[in-house]
């Protein structure tokens, strides 16, 4: 494209500007019309779930749906509440997507069409994604509600403390393939990394998913006791914005997972052709979407001081354990260092493999121990209750 | 690596505001708007709303807080050895099990005063 523009007479300063330009708009509205589709995947299956049939009624298999939703809440009243701080409680909702659609910039779609490589990708990619808690403190904060502010104080002690356990996944991939490029890390992998370490792929859904404060951890709207949170005071597009934001950042957990640990866009015939690997990326990251909706809707939520100790106590611990190993077994298993093929990455990868499935039966028995123990505690004060309860 | 690939970035975060931005000045347009001073009032239960909102918060976040401040600055010492660890020898790897056990005692220290307890 830089080459087109500077064919009709502009100058090469100008037509790389230009082509960035047009970039920049071409993912970003990807992202937001990619919601439109993702929340009528997730509606869909969300309905298949819990025994509904989710929506049937605009359109071809309810298609239509999100988009009669969107023209609906464009025309809400958008209400400000006495005693607002004005320009926090207005930023807020544009910060929350604008930390989400910033991911997108280093997420390789193909082999070429990638925002910008850069070379410290992953960290980029953990820096921009902290974004996203300022926001929801900034929405807490400007609404003058106390239950958004109780949920925006909960939410930051949830998201700072996920923060951890995730960044020390996203080390691994970073640690395997030498580079924190995003695209060298696709690159990278000969054999998808979930094959050779799929604890670290656990232990990234999981924080991911409480990052998004989805599934177990969504404490952060609990509407049972915080009558839906940080947002409650939104309305109108700015409550739907906060939406997006949500699914996206929920979607892009799948995208940075089919990346890191799936190989991206990597897949038969996708050097050649571009749209090819496009279409691997998309369908490997639903892959995990699924995986995480199907998460979302099968447990129950955590209370506060279950889901900090789960993390602190059991995640970090664990995530710090994975981390050495991977890198021990990483350093003795001979010639890790010039893997150009998928014939050297068969040896590495069955090791770690091995080594990980080792790590998950040990980590299982540890969890189930302590489940054990859990009922038994509940169980004698239950018995202990029951006669004082009769004697009554 | 050259600078235009930041220049995308800065292109990236100046322009991905407008995207969000456009819909809610659309709605701002396109909605009605008929403030009362019932309608605006803040939510809480039905009730009107009783004293100060920005109270004083739990001291226990504070401590989170602060666990996570000593983590996340530690982490970021993990990233540039990991990149470079297929050139290190095996001597990075015991510099390392030796950093994160630093990293263990401290977390260690803190389970044990109970500062993860939720109180």
């Amino acid at each position: 494209m830089t080459e087109l523009l500077q064919d009709i007479g502009l100058s090469h300063g100008l037509a790389v500007l230009i082509a960035k330009t047009v970039g920049v708009f071409v993912v970003g509205i990807f992202g937001l019309l990619w919601t439109l589709v993702g929340i009528w995947i997730e509606r869909k299956l969300a309905g298949r779930f819990q025994d509904r049939l989710g929506p049937n009624r605009v359109g071809p298999f309810g298609l239509i749906q999100t988009v009669a939703d969107t023209v609906k809440i464009l025309l809400k009243e958008d209400l400000m509440p006495t005693g607002v701080d004005r320009w926090v409680f207005n930023l807020a909702p544009i910060v929350s997507v604008v930390s989400v659609i910033l991911i997108w910039a280093v997420v390789p779609f193909s082999g070429s069409w990638i925002g910008t490589d850069l070379n410290i990708g992953v960290l980029y990619l953990v820096a921009v994604g902290a974004f996203g808690t300022v926001a929801i403190l900034m929405a807490g904060w400007g609404s003058n509600n106390k239950f958004a502010l109780l949920s925006a104080f909960r939410s930051v002690a949830q998201l700072i403390s996920y923060e951890v356990p995730m960044v020390l996944a996203l080390l691994v991939p970073v640690l395997l393939s030498g580079s924190m490029s995003t695209q060298t890390i696709v690159q990278e992998q000969h054999i998808m990394y979930l094959f050779a370490v799929p604890l670290t792929v656990l232990i990234f859904l999981t924080s991911g998913q409480a990052e998004t404060g989805r599934g177990p951890f969504d404490l952060l709207e609990a509407e049972s006791e915080l009558v839906s949170g940080f947002h409650i005071e939104y309305s109108g597009m700015k409550f739907g914005m906060f939406y997006v934001a949500e699914f996206l950042h929920a979607f892009t957990i799948g995208v940075l997972t089919a990346i890191l640990f799936m190989g991206g866009w990597r897949g038969p015939f996708a050097e050649d052709v571009p749209l090819l690997g496009f279409v691997y990326l998309m369908i490997k990251s639903l892959v995990a979407y699924v995986v995480l909706i199907w998460v979302r809707m099968t447990l129950p939520r955590l209370r506060i001081d279950q889901l900090l100790d789960f993390n602190w106590k059991f995640l970090v611990p664990l995530s710090l354990v994975n981390l050495l190993v991977v890198a021990f077994v990483w350093k003795v298993v001979p010639d890790t260092d010039q893997i150009s093929n998928l014939g050297d990455a068969i040896v590495p990868t069955l090791v770690l493999l091995v080594v990980n499935i080792a790590m998950i039966a040990v980590v299982g028995a540890i969890l189930r121990e302590r489940g054990r123990r859990e009922r038994q505690r509940i169980e004698a004060r239950m018995t202990a209750a029951k006669p004082a309860a009769a004697g009554d | 690596m050259s600078l235009n690939e930041w220049i995308f970035i800065g292109l990236f975060f100046a322009l991905s505001w407008t995207l969000p931005a456009v819909p809610i000045v659309l709605g701002k347009i396109l909605a009605p708007r008929r403030p009362n001073p019932v309608k605006q009032q803040v939510y809480e239960c039905g009730v009107e709303t009783y004293g100060d909102t920005r109270v004083q918060f739990h001291a226990q976040y504070y401590v989170f807080a602060l666990v996570f401040l000593l983590f996340d600055v530690e982490l970021v010492f993990l990233f540039p050895w990991a990149v470079a660890y297929n050139q290190l020898g095996l001597f990075a790897l015991f510099e390392m099990a030796v950093f994160i056990f630093l990293l263990v005692v401290a977390l260690v220290y803190t389970w044990r005063k109970g500062a993860l307890t939720w109180a």
